[in-house]
């Protein structure tokens, strides 16, 4: 079983290097999306520091789901997809595996590139160090309700518009916490309650979103 | 099936491996029935052959048979229990279809490694080595996939039967495709080797498997058409 995680991990790890243009396509989507902000709104210090942190996590919440729809669809098109569920493994362990590498491969980039996108912003310390913390939290839920949303609508055509269609609804708890602990941490109270329901949501996530996905592969194949 | 003919690829065997059955099996194909009161049987030792006119369901049927797809009705079973259900079935079915599973990006040996591990077989790399120079791919084992033509990538798909120690159940979806005589040669040497361990075959080619094939038995899904 972990040795079924370990192969399919390993080899989106490798595939993603393969490509390092295309793997780093949402963290330039996410600082220059980031970026236009204060060109947007204007450059006033008191202003951006109010949205950044929704700022911030709306753009992640979108790099995320942009490089989610490809997720099952080559593995789909090549076979590979075929050939793990045939394998005799839990298909839920491909699916967890396959979320974990997306998070390896896009969500942690974004909780570094994080820091430096909250200095543009005007974030104080304090902020920066919470925004990290949430996005650490939050963008593993991400990777994971991505998962289930590119194996709802593998096969289908335009199914990157209707995967964020379907998905972005369910990321909105994330969107909430997550931007509402920066906001806790600035008006001088405590994130941790914001922390608990944030990891809770990932514990959550984690449990529901591969089941979710092996059924929607299973059906996607038959 | 013709019956002297499935005696006759029948092989003496010790370590019997069960027996693939397709029992009164129909499949749709959304509102098309493709065939229906297919009853087919793959015993140990024994090769089939499916044939068909294209669009039939040679593909269709050979995914019930891997367990990848639902049957409209009739059911498919590995000694006697559903092939869904069946545990033991994933470590014997050995499933190359018509997508030969390898990925453009990675090379020959790494695609092929990925599917061995995936599978629970030998994935070293002398034996991977030694899988791809059985399909004459020694040569090009570090190329990446995406620079093969397509019998080449053929023959690296087909490899994964020269990892195979044990007898097992192979379910090939047009083996032959894009290969050339060589190719089908080191293809049907394996085909061999699986049958005298007593494994068995069921294979789909749209051309009667030529000189140094198995003996196959033949199986038309013309007559079953829906």
């Amino acid at each position: 079983m972990s040795a079924a995680f370990a192969a399919v991990y390993t080899r989106d790890i490798r595939l993603a290097l393969r490509r390092r243009v295309e793997a780093l396509l949402p963290v330039v989507f996410f600082v220059v999306a980031v970026s236009l902000f204060p060109v947007g709104v204007g450059p006033e210090p008191q202003t951006l520091r109010v949205i950044a942190a929704g700022v911030v996590w709306v753009c992640a919440l979108l790099a995320s789901m942009l490089s989610v729809a490809n997720l099952y669809a080559l593995d789909h098109s090549d076979g590979s997809l075929e050939q793990m569920l045939l394998s005799g493994h839990p298909p839920t362990v491909i699916a967890a595996a396959k979320a974990a590498a997306h998070w390896t491969i896009t969500g942690a980039p974004l909780v570094l590139a994080a820091p430096v996108i909250g200095l543009l912003l005007d974030m104080s310390p304090a902020a920066l160090a919470t925004l990290v913390a949430a996005l650490l939290l939050g963008t593993p839920v991400l990777s994971l309700l991505g998962g289930v949303g590119a194996a709802l609508t593998l096969g289908l055509r335009s199914a990157g518009v209707l995967l964020i269609l379907l998905i972005l609804p369910l990321t909105i708890p994330a969107l909430i916490f997550g931007s509402g602990a920066v906001g806790a941490v600035d008006s001088g109270i405590s994130a941790s309650g914001h922390f608990s329901l944030l990891g809770a949501l990932l514990i959550f996530t984690a449990l529901i979103a591969p089941l979710a996905t092996a059924v929607a592969l299973r059906i996607a194949l038959e | 099936m013709p019956k002297d003919a499935a005696a006759s690829a029948a092989r003496t065997v010790d370590a019997a491996l069960d027996t693939l059955a397709c029992i009164d099996l129909a499949c749709r194909r959304g509102n098309r029935l493709l065939f229906k009161g297919v009853n087919l049987q793959v015993g140990a030792g024994q090769a089939v052959w499916l044939r068909g006119r294209n669009g039939r369901g040679k593909t269709s049927l050979l995914r019930l048979a891997a367990g990848l797809a639902v049957p409209e009705s009739g059911h498919v079973s590995w000694g006697g229990v559903d092939v869904r259900r069946a545990s033991v079935y994933a470590s014997v079915r050995v499933y190359i279809g018509h997508a030969n599973a390898l990925k453009e990006d990675l090379t020959v040996t790494e695609s092929l490694q990925f599917l061995a591990r995936l599978h629970g077989r030998a994935h070293d790399v002398p034996s991977l080595h030694g899988a791809l120079e059985r399909v004459g791919m020694a040569s090009r084992r570090d190329a990446l996939v995406r620079t093969l033509s397509q019998g080449q990538r053929r023959r690296a798909a087909l490899a994964r039967l020269a990892l195979e120690r044990s007898p097992t159940l192979w379910l090939l979806d047009e083996p032959y495709d894009a290969l050339d005589v060589d190719g089908i040669d080191a293809v049907n040497r394996l085909l061999h080797e699986n049958l005298a361990r007593g494994g068995s075959v069921l294979l789909t080619s749209h051309l009667p498997p030529g000189a140094g094939a198995p003996d196959v038995a033949e199986f038309d899904l013309d007559p079953f058409a829906g």
